[in-house]
């Protein structure tokens, strides 16, 4: 036996399995297949949080996904700390803890409490109101403290060690929700071979069956009848059931993203169970069965604990055979509440009475209960409820008014009425329509290819619910392609059927202003802010929602939205339609960051690519950057060697003797066809036509308007084919321009582009010992000046492997790239390495690439280039064929911004003190004395320490820079102005000898 | 090209030793094994409609002409993958580039063989594994045995090929393999649960 | 994610295989190097930005590789119809009025 009010004999829980739980470190028993909640009303714990606003005391209003109240801190350990978390939802697993939130320092005596008191300060629309000045008040005092005060629950402040799982899946029927309606359909579909899948958020199928007890499907009751049918389901190799999977959102062409929830009700959960699995599901046609939600009364202090949702305390009763109280009042507008107080009496628990607004109901249920001696009021109102961590007393008076009489109870059970889930459907872009008979918004127009069956869909009565559903169900998978089959529709024997009830403030509401009956619990919005926000001006919808806060809480207002839409339009004067419903969200229920995230963290967040030479580089110790996905070797720190160190030495290193860098990062596309050279004429701004095979030639790509998009060196392997290098950052945009343009610009050339980037390893072998290095291991290549001079290609081997052999330079020095197929990159590159040694080469990587590269001007696009800069710009203007007709850019080229004085060219930079190293980024100014703000002339795009020029270095685009040869620039500093000197953009071996050196 | 003789050195030129990425692992979980295939001859074959025959005689595999099909024929597959371009995968050593090289018809066929990493994913819950990342419907009457198709894993671009009702062949650039591997090992171990 | 019928796979696949290319039918001029400022600012700078249908290229980028033209209604991000690169505009369009 675990708990007081655990009523033996009742419920469906296996009372020898216990499950032993905290709550706020108060050690309590429950049995296995309780939710938190039923575990703590068993032991008798209403009382489990403080509201977000007043920090009011707060008890359970539900035992589902609707829950506004009960929202807890689960902790398995420091980094699992999860808050927010629904008791109604949690399943409880021995060794569970949990704690209340939104209270300091205890829940019993909470000193934000003090907000309750002073409330009339916190009104509708009290943040708009208040904090709007002083500005500096946001950050020191509104956001810090108002966060501290009304935040939910606390988050982790440490790394999630849980794992995340995602899952494509496509169906030809989704049928979401499990209750009576989802069941019946998901059989319809299954039995005609259709692909089929059904979720439900329950840990267990069967949805209002659970406490529906005067339900029988088929001979068995109804929720025997639910397991039955869904072990069947199972069984079918053509469905797939989930359960503890909320579908949260509803998209375009019936995709619906469900969250599984793996592992949560587990004691121990293995690590190769995923915590949660999200389901992104593509369904042909999808059945919508999400029922519907009980809405509480709007009265006077509706919100002390005990006070909760009649079909709650049914469940919690039939399902987990627990008695809410012992002397319990109900108060009803409709007749669903009296087969929770039938129930209640039954199992042995006192009614109090039952309060209804109703004048002279009629029905079975009432009879029955009247039947039972209960005590019945009609016309009459529950107009303030007594207690404060408990619900101790209703007062209930004529709804006309008259004569108070206060009751004495422990709980309330109230019932509004209901209110169709059409969450999902609202989603899918439907429209829904009111019926005003029932007051109810039910589904209307349709916008995907759904079908809404059962409560959600304002079907009444059981019966009327399997027929609508098993039709939908079997259409469904008909309209998806199935054939017909002949299947058997669950036979309806008894059910219960319930419509109809009341929306908007019951007559306890107010109008006293002292009076707090709450519409939205969760974010404590009462009957009075919903008036008032009509009052001030608000009428629309959407407006009062914002100023209230009405219905955006975590719940999404799944019990308050209709009521405070009901208030607003009376308040108005409309109609309920023409004030219209709010839009609704995804998602239906909190979803977490994890799910959403899935595989996609640690390494799996983005591909980090590493060369076919990266596993050498790193036994050799080198530092690496990243380079979009890629990682480069950065520099190779020798000895303890600093960057700056290693760099200095890795640079003299190469032009004394020899460095091997790895290129292979480089883009590279292969163009062939016969009007490959055609192509490349079009592409890049150079002339390609009379380009030998065998020799190369550094291209320059445009933009439509003008500007550079990338450059890199091409060699002509044979007439017909290409191989061309681009950027590391630009190889994919770029073969995407070239692909745009070659199919739906130039698509009769007949000519075909394919990446070759990861088919080659590239190892470039620079300075001047490079040929000798190189030469011993090459078979098939005269590597003489004259046979291979500066600037060409030839295919033959290294190491016995094919190699494309580049002579060229990004150094400045004698120049090799030497290209092998990718799984021979390590090897060559150790031989090559070997070979180096022998003259004392040097590895270098992208840093000392990049101070080489800027001592001779070489630009690289990106970062000298800004998408800004044309050829003429950067110098480059010798790489435009000047007797084109056209290329790519040619048009732009001639705009008239892009020929006008003055624009920013790329120039070099000394600092008048050698030794001073410019900020990249840093502006230019031509007169230090002027006032701020200052006229910026330009700025520094590369800047370096350059220990072979022994000197500090720096590119820079500046207005008119040819024109300012030898002048003196000013590049203001937060310590001081620096003086520069424009200078042309080579700084090492100006005439260019050490090509051939 | 030009090419001339220029061995300089006595000692004989060494041959460079192939480490393929990844070579050699596996991941097995419950109704699915993961498994890096060894490397294969690859060429990227572009051609008109009107070459189709001359190209798939010289390289003894007819090329399928409709979307997501592949043909295969003494362990050489070709795989549809757009209106002009194949996949061609030899697995049996032979070259296929230098099987293009005799064919006059307008054509470019351009060797990839280490441009690529494939991976065997097999077993029952094989395409739950994949469906860990790939969006694309794997049933077998949408994606049947042999169907072939690039797609994306997550974040990477792959070529996807049905080998048989619980078998598939992953093929992706090489730098991207780790990535593949993990998420489908990772995604495996899902579909096991 | 939407799906997206591919006119060279001849079916639909998912968005994720896909990348938008911006409007549709904006020819490049075989002499575009003679053409006035004016033309060329509409060519390069100037597009419709319609609401409601709009004739828009993509690229079944990680699929085929081939750029395509779509019909697509900005409105309800509704997929009209889709063809083939170079085929001209088409006159009908399916389910829609006019």
């Amino acid at each position: 036996m675990s708990g007081a009010f655990r009523i033996p004999g009742a419920g469906r829980l296996k009372q020898a399995k216990t499950a032993r739980f905290s709550f706020d470190g108060q050690a309590y028993a429950g049995v296995e297949g309780d939710t938190l909640a039923s575990a703590l009303l068993a032991n008798g714990v209403h009382l489990v949080g403080r509201s977000f606003k007043y920090h009011r005391p707060r008890g359970f209003l539900s035992a589902g996904a609707e829950e506004p109240n009960a929202l807890v801190q689960i902790a398995r350990d420091d980094a699992r700390k999860t808050p927010n978390v629904r008791a109604t939802v949690q399943e409880l697993y021995d060794g569970l803890a949990a704690q209340s939130q939104n209270r300091w320092p205890s829940l019993a005596f909470d000193v934000g409490a003090v907000n309750d008191i002073a409330s009339p300060f916190f009104s509708a629309g009290f943040y708009y109101k208040t904090f709007m000045w002083p500005k500096a008040a946001w950050k020191s005092l509104y956001e810090p403290k108002i966060r501290a005060a009304a935040g939910l629950g606390v988050s982790p402040d440490r790394p999630d060690p849980d794992h995340y799982a995602a899952r494509f899946a496509h169906c030809d029927v989704l049928v979401l929700g499990g209750g009576a309606a989802g069941i019946a359909a998901a059989l319809a579909a299954a039995e005609t071979g259709a692909s089929v899948m059904l979720a439900d958020e329950q840990a267990e199928f069967g949805g209002s069956l659970r406490f529906e007890t005067g339900a029988r499907i088929d001979g068995q009751d109804g929720f025997g009848w639910a397991q039955g049918a869904i072990a069947k389901l199972k069984a079918m190799d053509n469905v797939r059931v989930l359960s503890r999977t909320t579908a949260f959102g509803y998209y375009a062409q019936n995709f619906v993203g469900l969250v599984e929830r793996v592992s949560d009700h587990l004691q121990n959960p293995g690590r190769e169970l995923a915590r949660e699995r999200l389901w992104q599901v593509r369904a042909k046609r999808v059945v919508l069965a999400t029922g519907a939600i009980e809405r509480h009364m709007v009265f006077a202090d509706n919100d002390r604990p005990g006070i909760m949702l009649a079909s709650a305390a049914r469940t919690y009763l039939n399902h987990y055979g627990v008695a809410v109280g012992k002397n319990v009042g109900v108060y009803t507008a409709n007749d669903s509440a009296y087969a929770a107080a039938i129930d209640l009496k039954k199992a042995g628990v006192n009614i109090a009475a039952i309060v209804d607004l109703r004048d002279n109901p009629t029905g079975p249920v009432i009879d029955e209960a009247r039947a039972l001696g209960i005590e019945i009021n009609f016309g009459r109102a529950v107009v303030r409820a007594g207690g404060k961590f408990r619900v101790t007393s209703m007062t209930v008076q004529p709804k006309n008014g008259g004569g108070e009489r206060t009751i004495p109870v422990d709980a309330v059970l109230m019932s509004a009425g209901w209110t169709p889930s059409v969450h999902l459907f609202s989603q899918s872009r439907g429209k829904v329509a009111f019926n005003d008979e029932t007051k109810r918004f039910v589904p209307g127009t349709y916008a995907q290819d759904c079908v809404s069956v059962g409560a959600c869909n304002g079907t009444d009565g059981l019966a009327a619910t399997v027929d609508e559903a098993y039709a939908a169900g079997a259409k469904a998978a008909k309209d998806a392609g199935a054939k017909a089959a002949k299947g058997t529709k669950p036979k309806v024997d008894a059910g219960e059927s319930w419509s109809r009830g009341m929306l908007g403030a019951a007559p306890g509401a107010g109008p006293d202003t002292t009076v707090k009956a709450f519409v939205d619990f969760q974010n404590d919005v009462t009957a009075k802010d919903i008036r008032q926000a009509v009052h001030e001006g608000m009428h629309s919808i959407e407006h009062v929602k914002r100023f209230t806060t009405n219905g955006m809480a975590t719940d999404q207002g799944k019990t308050s939205n209709m009521h405070g839409l009901a208030i607003a339009a009376e308040t108005l004067g409309k109609p309920i339609p023409q004030v219209g419903l709010t839009t609704f969200r995804a998602p239906y229920t909190p979803v977490t960051f994890g799910s959403i995230v899935g595989h996609a963290r640690g390494p799996l967040f983005d591909p980090t690519r590493r060369t076919a030479i990266h596993p050498w580089a790193e036994a050799q110790g080198a530092v690496f950057e990243d380079v979009g996905q890629w990682k480069r070797a950065w520099y190779f720190p020798k000895g303890g060697e600093d960057m700056h160190a290693a760099v200095d030495r890795e640079c003299v290193g190469v032009r004394k003797t020899a460095g091997l860098f790895d290129a292979s990062t480089l883009g590279k596309i292969e163009v062939v066809g016969p009007d490959a050279a055609k192509f490349m004429e079009l592409l890049y701004t150079n002339p390609w036509e009379k380009l030998e095979p065998g020799r190369c030639r550094y291209g320059i790509m445009l933009r439509e308007d003008g500007f550079i998009y990338d450059d890199g060196v091409v060699g002509r392997l044979a007439p017909d084919r290409f191989h061309v290098t681009t950027t590391t950052g630009g190889a994919p945009r770029v073969m995407n321009h070239m692909e745009d343009y070659l199919q739906t610009e130039f698509p009769h050339l007949n000519v075909w582009l394919s990446s070759i980037t990861e088919q080659w390893a590239v190892i470039a072998v620079q300075g001047p010992k490079s040929r000798n290095i190189i030469a011993p291991l090459v078979e098939g290549i005269d590597m003489s000046d004259e046979a291979l001079p500066h600037m060409s290609v030839r295919e033959g081997k290294i190491c016995g492997v094919p190699t494309r052999l580049f002579r060229m330079s990004f150094t400045g020095e004698r120049g090799f790239e030497v290209n092998v197929p990718a799984d021979y990159g390590q090897a060559v590159w150790e031989a090559l390495w070997a070979e180096g040694q022998k003259h004392g080469a040097v590895a270098y990587g992208t840093e000392t690439m990049h101070v080489l590269r800027a001592e001779k001007g070489y630009i690289i696009v990106g970062q000298d280039t800004d998408g800004t800069v044309t050829p003429n710009d950067a110098g480059l203007d010798w790489a435009v064929g000047k007797k084109k007709t056209d290329f790519v850019g040619i048009r732009g080229l001639a705009r008239p911004d892009l020929v006008a004085k003055g624009r920013k060219q790329l120039v070099g930079l000394k600092t008048k003190d050698t030794k001073v190293v410019l900020e990249e980024g840093a502006q230019i100014v031509a007169d230090p004395k002027q006032s701020i703000p200052m006229k910026m002339i330009g700025h520094v795009t590369s800047s370096y320490w350059s220990e072979n020029c022994g000197r500090s270095i720096a590119l820079a685009l500046v207005a008119g820079g040819r024109d300012r040869m030898g002048e003196t620039l000013y590049v203001p500093m937060p310590n001081g102005v620096i003086e520069v000197e424009v200078t042309g953009m080579v700084f090492f071996d100006e005439k260019g000898e050490r090509l051939n050196g | 090209m030009v090419k001339a003789a220029a061995k300089t050195t006595a000692s004989a030129t060494p041959s460079a030793e192939r480490r393929a990425a990844l070579a050699g692992q596996t991941v097995s979980a419950t109704g699915v094994a993961l498994a890096v295939l060894p490397p294969a001859e690859r060429i990227s074959l572009r051609a008109p409609e009107a070459s189709v025959a001359a190209l798939s005689k010289a390289l003894g595999v007819t090329l399928p002409t409709k979307p997501k099909t592949s043909a295969s024929k003494a362990g050489r597959t070709a795989l549809w993958l757009g209106p002009d371009e194949w996949l061609v995968i030899d697995e049996a050593g032979k070259d296929p580039l230098a099987d293009c090289a005799k064919v006059t018809a307008l054509h470019s066929a351009v060797g990839i063989s280490h441009r690529n990493v494939a991976f065997s994913v097999t077993g029952p819950a094989a395409a739950a594994a994949i469906n860990g990342g790939c969006p694309q419907d794997l049933s077998l009457e949408v994606f049947p045995v042999g169907a072939a198709s690039r797609t994306i894993l997550g974040k990477s671009e792959i070529v996807l090929l049905r080998s048989g009702p619980d078998a598939f062949r992953v093929e992706c650039w090489r730098s991207f393999s780790d990535y593949v591997f993990t998420l489908l090992s990772e995604a495996a171990s899902d579909a096991a649960a | 994610m939407l799906l997206i019928r591919c006119p060279y796979c001849e079916e639909e696949r998912p968005e994720l295989e896909f990348r938008n290319a911006g409007e549709a039918h904006i020819a490049r001029s075989a002499n575009i190097a003679g053409e006035s400022d004016d033309d060329f600012e509409k060519f390069f700078f100037i597009r419709s930005n319609p609401k409601g249908v709009i004739h828009e290229r993509w690229r079944h980028m990680h699929g085929c590789a081939r750029f395509f033209n779509a019909v697509r209604d900005t409105v309800t991000d509704k997929f009209i119809m889709t063809y083939k690169a170079g085929e001209p505009k088409p006159a009908k369009l399916p389910g829609v009025a006019k």
